[in-house]
């Protein structure tokens, strides 16, 4: 299984990307899940200044942008 | 499936990262680069090459084809109330739209280069008063949203950059706004456009002076100290040629994808009025001889707040009946410099007499500002 952690602490854009992140992962089809990470310090633990950011098992994928969700498709692959 | 995703990795790694194996000469590395492209990859370049070479033969020509389609077209007469506004909106479309691709792509090309973990990088260490001028000219280049400006805050204070060049960034990076330059360039001239940047700067430079010498780091939340900073991911340490292209056309399509709808709003009010209000209409009310109108207008446009795109067009309406130039731009950076919002985020890590002095210190920034051009202009 893997894990999708989106990174923000609420705004339009960190909404956005994890409602594509979520469609992406369905559209998928494989095992996976997706958490909602807004604690700053948590945010912060990964290095990230800017929000929103896709984690993908741990590795930090995006930053700071909103992708489609053909590119999130391809990143969790 | 283990092995294929890490050799999956393995060649997503080898073609984003510029890696020291590549030749040293600069035909030796065309080859290479131009080796890993794709056909899709080179279909995008060879466009965007055309509409490079085009751009500037076609911005040229614009004046004569708004003429054509008001009196060819439309067979409006020339010289008449209705003739001048359509004129007006057919010539300033393409031409904003033109202009704004152009430096949305060229600016996303140049923040491809400064990213946040960068900036902080070159901040960290400096002296106060150098830290104040390279922050506020970084922000400018760096891409920021004001959602951002928590994490971003945070990442300064811990790599030990003082609170007056943090706030010299977090100044300028709103308050200098690459739409609002375009559209002051496109719609006013160069002139109007460089004074805009010029005193964005001044304004975030002199504010993170001053809270820098107010000793304000007891207004940090206390929490903020404790939270420790993981590495800087990898994906942004090196980037390609060619995602630096790919991420400046996904701003062009993001920023003007968002703003579109206010563009053709705004100019669509600035031609009405263009055409049919009357000159020096509100002259009386915020004209040069109106001093009190400065402050007035910074008071009334803080608790405001609107995107660049939403706000030229009112400028430019402003202008247009008479309103003095330092007044309205005064009254434009107050909307977009100080917003309500941005000081909600910050309150998370700001203790309220920091945010009030961050609020009052930019204020009066702001007022100076437009008493300045009010009397040089």
């Amino acid at each position: 299984m893997k894990k999708l952690q989106v990174l923000g602490p609420g705004c339009p854009k960190c909404l956005e990307l994890a409602r594509r992140t979520e469609e992406a992962a369905k559209a998928a089809g494989g095992d996976y899940e997706v958490e909602k990470v807004s604690d700053l310090g948590k945010i912060m633990a990964f290095g990230v200044l800017m929000t929103p950011a896709l984690v993908v098992d741990g590795e930090v994928k995006v930053v700071g942008q909103v992708p489609s969700v053909e590119e999130i498709r391809k990143m969790i692959a | 499936m283990k092995s294929e995703q890490s050799q999956e990795q393995a060649v997503t790694v080898a073609v984003t990262a510029e890696t020291s194996l590549r030749p040293c000469s600069f035909t030796g590395r065309m080859k290479t680069a131009a080796a890993e492209l794709s056909a899709r990859q080179i279909l995008k370049l060879t466009l965007l090459a055309l509409g490079l070479i085009i751009w500037y033969p076609v911005y040229g020509r614009l004046a004569p084809f708004s003429l054509w389609i008001t009196h060819d077209i439309f067979r409006i007469a020339p010289n008449t109330h209705l003739g001048d506004a359509v004129s007006f909106f057919f010539l300033d479309i393409p031409k904003v739209f033109m202009l704004l691709a152009l430096v949305i792509f060229g600016v996303g090309i140049i923040r491809s280069f400064f990213t946040p973990e960068r900036t902080r990088d070159i901040l960290a260490g400096k002296r106060e008063v150098l830290g104040d001028v390279l922050a506020a000219l970084l922000g400018v280049v760096t891409p920021f949203c004001s959602c951002s400006a928590v994490p971003l805050f945070i990442g300064f204070v811990e790599a030990g950059i003082p609170i007056g060049v943090t706030f010299a960034f977090l100044i300028s990076a709103p308050m200098v706004n690459e739409i609002a330059l375009v559209l002051l360039f496109g719609l006013f001239g160069w002139r109007i456009a460089l004074i805009y940047l010029s005193m964005g700067l001044l304004i975030a430079m002199t504010t993170g002076w001053i809270i820098g010498r107010l000793n304000m780091e007891r207004q940090v939340e206390d929490w903020v100290y404790e939270i420790r900073m993981g590495q800087t991911p990898a994906l942004l340490q090196n980037l390609t040629w060619m995602s630096r292209i790919d991420y400046g056309l996904h701003q062009v399509r993001e920023i003007v994808g968002k703003v579109w709808i206010y563009i053709i709003l705004g100019i669509g009010a600035g031609a009405a009025i263009h055409g049919y209000v009357p000159e020096g209409f509100l002259a009386a009310l915020m004209g040069r001889q109106a001093w009190w109108s400065v402050p007035v207008a910074v008071i009334l446009g803080a608790p405001l707040y609107s995107n660049a795109a939403g706000i030229i067009p009112v400028v430019q309406a402003l202008l247009a009946k008479g309103a003095a130039l330092g007044t309205v731009l005064a009254f434009m950076m107050s909307i977009i410099g100080i917003s309500f919002p941005e000081c909600v985020i910050l309150r998370k890590v700001l203790k309220p007499r920091l945010i009030a002095v961050f609020i009052g210190v930019v204020t009066v920034g702001i007022i100076i500002v437009g008493f300045i051009f009010n009397a040089i202009m």
